[in-house]
């Protein structure tokens, strides 16, 4: 593990870890056997497009706890994360065969010295578009 | 077929507090896997303790096992009146007064904070007050918000 992140050391707009995340659809059954999240959309095609879903997609919470390991690393302590907070704008699709790419970018969104942490934006895209909204996570250093 | 949103009656509405939820070791690892969570404090219980967690730390969205049992009682109650097949996840928020950790036996208590219409979708928000069980009583440990979004009939 890398040393710690100083907090009096870091501006906003600073860019503390990127990560490609590769989706497919083991990933996601081992999610839904992980969190207990059994809803059919996110493993059976046929239930996915009977409601209107384009096939298959990702469970929202596995993009959401996948994109935050970047910042765990970053800090040095998965403790450090005391907030975590998401909207979901947009499905990702997982194909059948091969994987849905989501890459990841976290950039410090604001430090406050009082508190001693330091705000880390996510921005979380697939296929040119954004998946997740305001995605932050609050670091305490 | 008919479609009923989410009754707003059921807003401001508490559960009484789960089961103890045991936090082992092995699930957090399993969970941390799950999310591709390779940071040694989420598997060596030497790395955690180097940190100064007293046992394996579960990952930031880790809470999400917890909340989903306690919500399940509203969820699941057909006067509620949640469609889960109309259900869209819109938006969650974890809070930690302290980091997850195995060993924990932690408790939650389920909030129905609001149930809002709004041009054909019902937006239902939920809180679990999550807690351990310690020899004095409760020490809370993570705050988990969640929103739904429950499409109605044409949408």
């Amino acid at each position: 593990m890398s040393d710690k992140p100083v907090l009096e050391q870091l501006a906003v707009g600073d860019v503390v870890g990127t990560r490609t995340l590769e989706l497919d659809r083991p990933r996601l059954v081992r999610y839904a056997g992980a969190s207990g999240d059994f809803n059919r959309i996110h493993w059976d095609e046929a239930f996915a497009t009977g409601v209107g879903l384009p096939g298959v997609i990702a469970h929202g919470m596995l993009t959401m706890g996948s994109a935050v390991a970047v910042v765990e690393d970053w800090a040095g302590d998965p403790g450090a994360v005391v907030d975590y907070q998401t909207r979901f704008t947009r499905p990702v699709p997982v194909p059948a065969d091969g994987t849905a790419a989501v890459e990841v970018t976290a950039t410090i969104g604001a430090v406050d010295l009082e508190k001693r942490t330091a705000r880390v934006d996510l921005t979380v895209v697939h296929d040119g578009a954004k998946v997740l909204g305001k995605a932050q996570a609050l670091v305490r250093l | 077929m008919t479609v009923t949103l989410p009754d707003p009656a059921f807003a401001g509405r508490e559960y009484p507090a789960t089961q103890a939820y045991s936090v082992g070791r092995e699930k957090v690892r399993e969970f941390a896997d799950a999310v591709g969570a390779l940071h040694p404090a989420h598997h060596d219980i030497v790395v955690a303790r180097g940190l100064g967690h007293p046992d394996l730390v579960a990952p930031p969205t880790f809470a999400v096992v917890i909340a989903q049992r306690a919500e399940a009682q509203y969820i699941t109650d057909p006067a509620a009146g949640v469609d889960f097949s109309r259900v869209v996840h819109a938006d969650e928020r974890f809070t930690h007064h302290r980091p997850i950790v195995a060993g924990d036996e932690l408790v939650t208590v389920l909030h129905v904070d609001s149930v809002v219409h709004r041009a054909g979708i019902a937006m239902v928000t939920t809180r679990c007050e999550i807690s351990a069980v310690t020899a004095d009583g409760h020490e809370p440990v993570s705050t988990v918000v969640s929103t739904l979004a429950v499409r109605g009939e044409g949408r």
